[in-house]
């Protein structure tokens, strides 16, 4: 039977004390955490319920021009907190084309950041799942997998990581604030999930009892800010998850790219940051054609994992698209559909 | 565009007042079946099957058994006897059911145990406790099965084959040939209230809280199964949270009432969402070869409309995807064939418009795509085909306004000027546009129903049947009926449904459900007006007295001369002076088998869609859908421009949306939630117009009504598939339309599979 402890701490030292159990899982909003105790597909032995902590739930403006953000802001303050949607209008776009607006409402920044896969051999308790029972198999492979990695995959996993908000936070170069039985770290993003490999159960590199604290973001990501999107594709209008998605940000001075973010998402185990084509694209002149060479580095080491061979060529539209519409410049106001490719695009299509 | 149709005077039909029940439902105060909590209740867990084919070996009972609260496992070992074998189907109307009467597991979710208990969430943890251990089969649950057979018939008792006219001599003069597959895939119904009961038990007598859209029928199959009286068996089910046809047939709830039985104390069955993905039927899959053809303007030659399908290993419904094909073009000769293959599902059912929802996708698109062979526009084509009779009989139409419809439909729509040509528009966005038309059709079907009007002492009425409101507006249009019938303001009308204890109003089913109770019930006030009549004018009292030869009419509660409405007086006066309390009258609907004989009875409608397609990205979005219906007399056009949009809208999910996706290795269904089983929400559906054409039946039955409840969803699907090649000449065949496939018919046009 699945009896669990539940706890109440108020402080981070009195959570991270109470997580230090085996077996113990933060619980912020519960969307997807308690989604999967229900189905059986999570089965914690102790919760530790954050949502009674002081503290945590702040957007702060750093004296170095960065922002960070604590880990229990929901996700819609933050997407409709007017500064930080004036540094990081990327980031607010991705959120606000992420689940529900009654989810968003309750969804937390740390509960995104850890959100569980959606593949449905993983939510199946009757199905073999590497990542939910080690050395069980993987039922994605061979079955329902049309959405399914397409980078860093391995032959014991091939799920992607969900989240639209990681897509531009890793883009523009964000760190995790973690603290721990051991102390407090900071990580990059980019290096806080982990790509499945042997190990698909280890998701990230949080340690048993770690908590994330904050999420920060550099000064220098708020310099993208005049030329940054976020472009979600989707198999309805809203209220969907990215068949593959991406964010770009881009400086451009005389005509020339001097700086170049851009990652995807529903591509991979983790948001994707495509270093290779942002040095490509660096010192390059905006357009189809340099958007296009960077596409393809973006991709260059994809590989269908199953029936998905389609979302190699669907993530460098993407990524054009995402690099265009940046090129284009950010929109006074975010639009009415965030990230859907029927927003208004600047300029219109060609074609 | 008039918001009152039929407008007579002291007329209470034709307006589109608001439902009456409205109040009721966003406060709250509607009561459903599971909101019922009597006295002493428990909770009963359905605990499904997870392989799709095989034997439950074991399950840990005493485990189950143990926990906390839990009163009662029931299982294959002591499951109440019934009178008749689960899969007997001497009731009419009736499938085979899964009531634990073995260890045999036939799909995924099949249930194999019950748990009760005094909270859900104990019987909830009773289920997961009988960790169930099966001995799995191998299963096969896609289309390309390998036996492959010929129904005997489809539907409820249509022919499994059908040929009139020379359909290869068709084919082979031909100028014009299409030969093209469509496929489309297994769905659910995805009511938002899942299938639920409240069962008391006193003695053989049977007290049920339960949504069901044929009271009458349910009775009788539940009499049937357990050995009672119907008239013991008590429903009451005065709101369903939609049906869609899944409500139709008794089901899984059975199971709630032998948990009843069980353990002697009411209990309370619901099943969970994801269980509303086994035994509650779908609609199955089909995959459908079109072989038409015309001359070189356009006339068709010939229509072969073959269909594969799926059914279960257990019992037989074939969903008659085919049988659109015999009404809707006058091709000179037309076949349907079909074919189906068994496979480890629950068996499909009725889904709102079944057969017709496919067939009308494959069809349209199929028309449409043999008007582009024609380089002819695809409205035109269609007129130019027009079914003046309905073509493989001869027969007239009882009415057919789809000319109107065509043409008001267009007019709204904006039609004229289509180029001719696919990808030739552009938004300011520089997305690709396109516009499709689909031609819709429903037939018009009477079932079989009863009601009971009463001219109370007051001068007010009481009208009783049976009727089911699943939503459509039930409580609102048939207490209209009844205010004409009895010449009454809707407002002094007291009207009955809901209860198995009313005159059986037959089934809310096939769009037949206003047309028959509404018959009845009209039937059964004229018998009270005429007994009212007979009553004034055989009285020398009444100003009335004589008035026999110019007749009366009832008007706003009293008898009047035809020639003079001022002359005459109120119910209540005619009442009291004869010293009656009350008057009754009865009256039956059913269809009107010469009529039904002579003509072909359907309602039509045309169907207008813009969509936006992103010509990199291939999302697709259906932007404006212009849909006019005629279908006989509108009894409230508000209400029925709602069906006529949820229509639409389901049309639209149809082809964009909708599909379960089934793993071939297990039979599970992977999508069993409506987070991942997408249905269309607002931003899918921006503009959404209905126009209700004038059409005016005299032999569809004397009410004029055809049903409005199912025709939405055809039309629309196809009309949306064809305007997506409009916007990118990308024709895919295989439904939902998505962007994968978009993407790999771009690539490789005519693979997509
Ligand atoms: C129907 C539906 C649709 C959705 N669609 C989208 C979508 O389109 N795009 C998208 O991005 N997301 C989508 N989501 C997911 C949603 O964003 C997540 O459910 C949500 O962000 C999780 O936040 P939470 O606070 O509820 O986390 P919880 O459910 O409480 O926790 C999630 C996980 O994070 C861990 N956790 C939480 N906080 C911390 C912390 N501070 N430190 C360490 N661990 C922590 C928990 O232990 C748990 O493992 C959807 C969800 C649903 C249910
Ligand atoms: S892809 Fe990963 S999450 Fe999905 S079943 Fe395989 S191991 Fe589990």
């Amino acid at each position: 039977m699945n009896r669990f402890d539940y706890v109440r701490p108020h402080t981070v030292a009195e959570a991270i004390a109470a997580a230090a159990m085996p077996g113990s899982a933060y619980l912020a909003a519960g969307t997807n955490l308690l989604d999967l105790m229900k189905i059986g597909a999570a089965r914690p032995a102790r919760l530790v319920d954050l949502n009674y902590l002081s503290g945590l739930d702040a957007i702060e403006q750093l004296p170095d021009g960065g922002v960070r953000i604590g880990a229990r802001v929901r996700n819609a303050d933050l997407a409709h907190d007017a500064a930080f949607r004036r540094q990081f209008p990327a980031v607010c776009e991705a959120l606000l084309s992420g689940a529900s607006a009654q989810l968003r409402n309750v969804a937390t920044v740390g509960g995104n950041l850890l959100q569980r896969t959606r593949c449905a051999y993983f939510q199946d308790t009757a199905s073999a799942c590497n990542r939910r029972a080690p050395g069980s198999g993987c039922d994605a492979r061979g079955g329902e997998n049309r959405l399914h990695a397409v980078l860093g995959w391995s032959e014991g996993c091939i799920a992607t990581h969900p989240s639209d908000f990681c897509v531009p936070l890793v883009a523009l170069g964000a760190v995790v604030e973690i603290e721990g039985p051991a102390g407090a770290r900071a990580i990059p993003l980019q290096d806080f999930h982990l790509l499945p490999g042997e190990t698909p159960e280890r998701e990230s590199v949080l340690t048993p009892g770690e908590l994330v604290v904050a999420v920060r973001l550099p000064p220098e990501a708020a310099g993208f800010a005049a030329q940054s999107r976020y472009v979600k594709l989707r198999e309805r209008t809203s209220y969907a998850f990215a068949v593959v998605s991406a964010a770009a940000g881009l400086r451009i001075e005389n005509g020339r790219i001097t700086e170049a973010r851009l990652a995807l998402g529903g591509v991979a185990a983790k948001p994707w940051r495509a270093e290779a084509a942002e040095a490509a694209l660096a010192g390059a002149a905006p357009g189809a054609a340099a958007f296009r060479h960077a596409a393809e580095l973006a991709l260059a080491g994809a590989r269908p994992s199953g029936d998905n061979a389609f979302k190699i060529e669907l993530a460098q539209r993407i990524a054009i698209r995402a690099l265009t519409l940046a090129a284009a410049g950010t929109p006074d106001r975010l639009p009415a559909l965030p990230a859907s490719p029927f927003a208004p695009i600047p300029g219109g299509l060609h074609g | 565009m008039a918001e009152v149709l039929h407008m007579r005077h002291g007329s209470n039909a034709g307006q589109p007042i608001t439902r009456r029940d409205g109040v009721l439902k966003v406060t709250g105060q509607a009561r459903y079946a599971a909101d019922n909590h009597p006295p002493d209740m428990l909770h009963a867990v359905l605990a499904g099957s997870r392989i799709a084919r095989g034997r439950v070996v074991s399950m840990d009972i005493e485990a189950a058994q143990a926990h906390p609260g839990v009163v009662a496992v029931m299982a294959p070992g002591n499951r109440p006897p019934l009178a008749l074998h689960p899969d007997d189907k001497s009731v009419p109307f009736s499938f085979c059911l899964d009531l634990l009467q073995d260890d045999r597991v036939r799909y995924a979710g099949q249930p194999i145990a019950v748990v009760i208990a005094e909270t859900l969430e104990a019987a909830t943890e009773g289920a997961a406790l009988l960790a169930a251990r099966y001995e799995a089969e191998p299963v096969e649950v896609t289309l390309d099965a390998e036996e492959v057979f010929v129904p005997q018939a489809v539907g409820v008792g249509d022919p499994g084959e059908f040929w009139h006219g020379d359909v290869e001599g068709g084919l082979a003069a031909a100028a014009r040939r299409l030969e093209a597959t469509y496929e489309t895939p297994q769905q659910f119904h995805n009511a938002m209230e899942p299938h639920s009961v409240v069962a008391a038990w006193d003695g053989d007598a049977l007290s049920l809280d339960m949504p069901t859209q044929g009271l009458a029928l349910t009775q009788m199959r539940l009499a049937a199964l357990f050995g009672i009286r119907a008239e013991g068996i008590h429903i009451r089910s005065p709101f369903l949270g939609g049906g869609f046809g899944s409500k139709l047939l008794t089901g899984p709830q059975v199971l709630g009432i032998l948990a009843a039985k069980l353990v002697g104390r009411p209990v309370k069955l619901v099943l969970r969402r994801d269980q509303m993905y086994g035994p509650v039927t779908h609609r199955a899959p089909t995959r459908q070869r079109l072989r038409i053809g015309a001359t070189e303007d356009g006339a068709l030659t010939a229509i072969h409309h073959h269909v594969r399908t799926a059914v279960s290993r257990f019992d037989e419904f074939f969903e008659p995807a085919a049988g659109i094909s015999r009404t809707l073009y006058a091709a000179p000769a037309i076949a349907i064939t079909n074919e189906a293959v068994r496979l480890d599902t629950g068996t499909p059912g009725f889904m709102r418009a079944p057969g017709l929802a496919s067939g009308s996708i494959a069809l349209e698109s199929a028309i449409d795509e043999l008007a582009q062979a024609c380089a002819m526009d695809p409205l035109e084509f269609r007129l130019r085909n027009y079914a003046e009779v309905e073509p493989v009989s001869g027969r007239s139409f009882s009415s057919k306004a789809l000319r109107e419809c065509y043409a008001e439909g267009a007019a709204r729509f904006g039609w004229a000027g289509r180029p001719l040509e696919s990808r030739q528009m552009r938004d300011e966005n520089g997305l690709l546009v396109g516009w499709g038309v689909g031609t819709a059709t429903f037939p018009a079907h009477m079932f079989q129903a009863a009601a009971r009007a009463v001219l109370r002492r007051d001068g007010t009425g009481l009208v009783e049947t049976g009727a089911h409101d699943m939503g459509q507006g039930a409580w609102t249009v048939f207490a209209q009926i009844a205010a004409d019938s009895l010449g009454l303001d809707v407002e002094q009308v007291e009207f009955r449904a809901g209860s198995s204890d009313l005159p059986d109003a037959g089934i809310a089913g096939g769009s037949g459900h206003t047309a028959t109770a509404g018959s009845a019930i009209q039937a059964a006030g004229e018998q009270v007006i005429a007994r009212l009549t007979e009553l004034a004018l055989t009285d020398p009292r009444s100003p009335l007295f004589g008035a026999g030869n110019v007749g009366v009419v009832p008007r706003k509660g009293r008898l009047v001369r035809w020639d003079d409405e001022n002359r005459g007086e109120s119910f209540a006066d005619i009442l009291a002076r004869a010293g009656v309390a009350e008057i009754e009258g009865h009256g039956s609907g059913a269809a009107d088998t010469a009529m039904a004989e002579r003509y072909a009875m359907q309602a039509h409608g045309a169907v207008f869609a813009e969509v936006k397609v992103d010509p990199d990205l291939g999302q697709i979005r259906a932007t404006r859908l212009v849909g006019a219906f005629a279908a006989g007399r509108i009894i409230n056009p508000r209400l029925v421009r709602s069906q006529y949009y949820g229509g639409m809208i389901w049309g639209v999910s149809f082809a964009l949306h909708e599909r379960a996706v089934l793993d071939p290795r297990t039979g599970r269904v992977m999508n069993a939630d409506l987070g991942e089983y997408h249905v269309p929400v607002n931003a899918d559906v921006p503009s959404l117009e209905a126009i209700l054409v004038e059409e005016d039946d005299p032999h569809v039955n004397a009410l004029g009504i055809k049903g409005v409840g199912e025709i939405g969803i055809t039309g629309t699907a196809g009309a949306i598939a064809n305007a997506v090649w409009h916007a990118t000449g990308i024709r895919v065949r295989h439904f939902p339309i998505g962007i994968e496939r978009m993407l790999r018919e771009a690539r490789a046009p005519g693979t997509a599979g």
